[in-house]
């Protein structure tokens, strides 16, 4: 009887939620020692244990499934949902949770965080079992209900170091931007409820409305989910928040609460029978513009978080692009790009929440290993944390869009669906591969820069001399992600299974299409690169076995080079950004030397984001002064705001009748 | 079997030759005698007898940017046809796997420079990176404009589609095509106007610079990936300009290893007759070489 219950996807996975919410609840009460954190860790692993296999499964087999739940609120039935879509977006959230709750025992040990510890740990279930309800959520104010929960608990984790000033700013902009969301959120089920008459969200294809009484849904969805999304205009809040929360934090809210925006907006488009060209020129302009200006902000940046919080609008970017694209070959009968684009595009969903969480993971260890977030003060270290840098090192390969990581693979099936439209009549869409293919070299130029500025070189500053491997805690995490990595790149058959099934969902002319190229090419192709690369280094260590000498770095002809000498990542991105001055610009203050011999004398310089400064800045101001007249109404007097809440009741009887 | 032979055969054999070919013309512009065509591949025996010296900072990543920088440039070498033969390896798309393969070398090569921790080397790869960044685009406006011709999505089919009658009627946009795919292969391969790889000031450097403290064997390695490149990216722009086939596949054969002598020739020339740019000018050289091509697509979409 109990395995017959247990072998249900949908039992499995509500077990999972539930376990994962109350994951941190134990260490609440057990505030001493390492055993409330390790609960919670053998929690998330059961969850994860428990839902994943039963979420892949369902998956595979392409299972629909539609479940009520009792509840006594006044919102129409309660339901819950299983479809590709949703099982979809489940994975990143069971893989990363566990993966990051077991990181936390190393990074962030109630040994060393003792008061931060026992509610970073709560919260961090909570936002992951937020974020699976979200996605199973059938019923409009369950999805708000889980949804702001899912922005609160972000909230919370983001400030756990409230007593940092910048910090707490960025937690204030988190919170503000998040709102602006929920309200357009608000809106847009508010007026689905008034359309279909309750707030049970409408099937696939089951909400027929012209095209101009469609308009307000897509654009209250591109407002709500696009800034969840991070994607540019809306993405503010998303450097100053994925930088200043603690790295397991980040990896979860940049590797999987990002998707939700996406998840959001393609489990609203599935309402409607088709897409509106529109929509897919939006979302496509505006993924190539988040993709190239979120690269470049990255490439100027020198805190290492901040870095790869803008590189995660980049790739966001490059998703929403893809399914832009996907809407455009639905709506102009296309199946071909359709195909292409959306399997590149759910692919590389998958994909970056692989190596961002890695890449987040590892920024934790250089941060524990050197404690410091800059750039410019690391170096060496690949010699300190061999394994660290290894692994980082896949990750970087990986996001960067090279071949043999995941990343190549996706950016792939999104070249070749753009590329095959220069046969189009008019190829407009092939003009966007020669900007993803600038995007792909400004990666290049950014996490040359993460990696060769953390790891390589020699060490800049103090902490980075002193600086240490992780424990296994910290190590085995990130070494499943690199591995998921190139298996990705590898093998993307798996993947590209995956992707099949809501790719039924989403377009459904699509499925019929076939790979125009076999996975066995990328299989191959990394197997040469292993086989090739294994042969030259076997024969260059067999030419140079014997006679190799060691030695200080050749510094042509100066006889005593120092560490500060070299090259910093600010440096080393310096030529790009002077070329890039309209959009990020590096500001240098310091005194001018003088005096000879010359005075000692201080530079600083900051990476600025000029768009941000110049336009979205001033428009805040805008806001801030017309609120500052709202303000006189907010004055702390309880008795008059009792009197406005009976003015408002008062004013809505009166609108009623 | 034969045509894939020769292949095989040419690309690891000829890249040298093209740098002997470039030494000794620009040798006789300067009215020198000049160095032995072959005298890259005495360089490259000697280089492969010699000891290594390698700097103490650095870690498995120094000496993981020649192999695998070497190692990609092979597999890139089995995607691209010579002349108007097949490649080995021909798939849909296999032009990203190309463009991507000489990404992932430009990886390792400017982080096993970041990894001696030398300003110079730094300087270096950062040039590196930035330059190949704005030469990236400019690649993918003339596959756009090749498989709008061709209606293929694979570099075989697509460069072997051009042919005289398409030169007699899409003249220009090929014209300016290859234009762009010119200063592309100056750019990459750090030829003059780009770099001056025979200067003697590290601070004017971009490749040079980055590979200072790489010795002996690596440096071979290094000196003999940089030639197949030279080779590849040439082989891509005589595919393009010579639209002719003789029929018979050994003379074909022969014409293209003509030409890419010849293509050495023409570099050589352009390295004698002109002088490095500014550093500040080279990338607005590269972005006219990208609107150059863009212009193609435009011309050929009318």
């Amino acid at each position: 009887m109990l395995q017959d219950v247990m072998r249900d996807p949908f039992v499995r996975v509500f077990l999972a939620v539930v376990l994962t919410a109350f994951s941190g609840i134990p260490g609440l009460f057990l505030r001493k020692g390492p055993t409330g954190q390790r609960l919670a860790t053998l929690c998330a692993l059961a969850a994860s244990a428990l839902a994943l296999p039963a979420i892949l499964a369902a998956l595979l087999a392409g299972e629909h499934a539609a479940y009520l739940v009792r509840w006594t609120l006044p919102f129409g039935p309660c339901e819950l949902l299983l479809d590709p879509l949703a099982l979809f977006f489940l994975i990143p959230i069971f893989l990363v949770f566990p993966l990051g709750s077991l990181y936390a025992n190393g990074y962030w040990p109630n040994a060393s965080h003792p008061t931060t510890q026992p509610p970073v740990t709560f919260f961090y279930g909570l936002l992951a079992a937020a974020m699976a309800l979200v996605v199973i959520a059938r019923n409009g104010a369950l999805f708000l209900m889980a949804w702001e929960v899912m922005a609160l608990s972000g909230y919370f984790l983001l400030i756990c170091e409230h007593r940092h000033r910048e910090v707490r700013a960025a937690g204030t902009l988190y919170l503000i931007a998040s709102h602006i969301g929920v309200a357009a959120l608000f809106a847009l089920f508010s007026l689905l409820a008034s359309r279909v008459g309750s707030f049970v969200l409408p099937g696939a294809g089951a909400l027929h409305l012209d095209p101009s009484a469609a308009f307000p849904f897509y654009l209250l969805a591109l407002i709500g989910f696009g800034s969840k999304a991070g994607l540019m205009p809306l993405h503010i809040w998303l450097p100053s928040a994925h930088a200043n929360a603690p790295s397991h934090v980040s990896a979860l809210l940049s590797g999987v609460m990002l998707k939700m925006g996406i998840y959001g907006l393609l489990r609203v488009t599935t309402f409607f029978p088709e897409r509106p060209l529109w929509l897919g020129a939006v979302l496509l302009s505006a993924g190539i513009v988040s993709a190239i200006l979120g690269i470049s902000l990255a490439a100027a940046q020198k805190d290492l978080k901040r870095l790869l919080a803008y590189s995660s609008i980049e790739n966001l970017g490059i998703v929403a692009a893809a399914l832009g694209s996907a809407f455009i070959g639905e709506a102009t009968g296309n199946p071909r790009l359709a195909f292409l684009a959306l399997t590149g595009g759910l692919f590389h969903i998958l994909n970056h929440s692989l190596f961002k969480p890695l890449l987040f993971f590892s920024a934790g260890s250089v941060m524990h290993a050197t404690g410091t977030r800059d750039l410019d003060l690391m170096g060496g270290l690949a010699r300190k944390m061999p394994k660290s840098a290894l692994l980082s090192a896949v990750g970087v390969v990986a996001i960067c869009g090279l071949p043999p990581g995941n990343g190549f693979v996706s950016e792939f099936f999104i070249y070749l669906g753009w590329l095959s439209e220069a046969t189009a009549p008019f190829p407009i869409l092939a003009l966007a591969a020669p900007l993803l293919a600038l995007v792909g070299g400004i990666a290049v130029i950014s996490f040359v820069k993460l990696f060769g500025a953390a790891f390589l070189g020699a060490p800049r500053s103090e902490g980075a001399e002193h600086g240490h491997e992780s424990p296994a805690s910290m190590l085995v995490p990130m070494g499943l992600l690199a591995l998921l990595c190139l298996l990705g790149g590898v093998l993307p058959q798996g993947f590209l299974a995956l992707t099949r099934p809501v790719l039924a969902t989403l377009a459904p002319s699509a499925p019929g299409y076939r790979l125009p190229v076999s996975p066995l090419w990328f299989t191959a192709a990394a197997l040469a690169l292993l086989l090739l690369g294994s042969v030259i280094a076997l024969f260059l260590k067999g030419r140079t076995a014997g006679h190799a000498s060691h030695g200080p770095t050749w510094g042509c002809g100066y006889i005593a080079p120092t560490t500060r000498m070299e090259y910093t990542g600010t440096a080393f991105s310096g030529i790009f950004t002077t070329l890039w001055g309209g959009i990020v610009r590096t500001t240098v203050t310091g005194a001018k030397v003088t005096g000879f011999p010359p005075a000692p004398a201080r530079v600083s310089y900051t990476p600025r984001e000029i768009i941000l400064e110049r336009v979205v800045g001033p428009l805040f101001k805008l806001c801030d002064q017309g609120f500052s007249l709202l303000r006189r109404m907010q004055h702390g007097e309880v008795q008059v705001y009792i009197l406005y809440i009976f003015v408002t009741l008062v004013l809505l009887l009166i609108w009623v009748r | 079997m034969a045509d894939m032979l020769l292949h095989f055969l040419l690309v690891l054999v000829m890249p040298p030759l093209l740098l002997g070919v470039i030494g000794k013309t620009k040798a006789a512009f300067a009215g020198r005698v000049g160095a032995p065509y072959l005298q890259p591949y005495y360089d490259l025996a000697r280089l492969f007898r010699k000891g290594v010296v390698i700097s103490d900072t650095t870690t498995w990543v120094f000496k993981a940017g020649p192999v695998i920088t070497l190692a990609a440039t092979m597999i890139a070498a089995l995607l691209i046809p010579f002349g108007k033969h097949a490649a080995p390896i021909s798939f849909d798309g296999d032009m990203v796997l190309f463009a991507y393969l000489f990404a992932l070398g430009r990886f390792f090569t400017t982080s096993a420079a970041l990894d001696t921790g030398s300003s110079f080397e730094g300087m270096g790869s950062a040039r590196e990176v930035t330059f190949s960044c704005l030469a990236e685009p400019t690649l993918f406006f003339a596959l756009i404009t090749l498989t709008r011709l061709s209606g293929s999505l694979s570099l075989t089919p697509m460069l072997n589609y051009v042919t005289l009658p398409l030169w007699a009627d899409t003249g220009a946009a090929l014209l300016l095509m290859l234009a762009g795919i010119f200063v592309v292969l100056l750019a990459e391969n750090s030829r003059i106007p780009f770099d001056d790889p025979n200067t003697h000031l590290e601070l004017t450097m971009i490749h040079e610079v980055m590979v200072l403290d790489h010795s002996g064997p690596y440096f071979g390695a290094i000196l003999y990936g940089a030639s197949v490149k030279l080779f590849l990216l040439g082989a891509l722009f005589v595919n393009l300009a010579i639209p002719f086939s003789s029929g018979n596949t050994y003379l074909d054969w022969l014409l293209f290893v003509a030409c890419m002598v010849a293509l050495a020739v023409s570099i050589g020339v352009v390295e004698s007759v002109m002088a490095r740019l500014r550093l500040i000018r080279v990338p607005q050289l590269l972005v006219a070489a990208m609107i150059l091509t863009a212009f193609s697509l435009v011309l050929v979409v009318r």
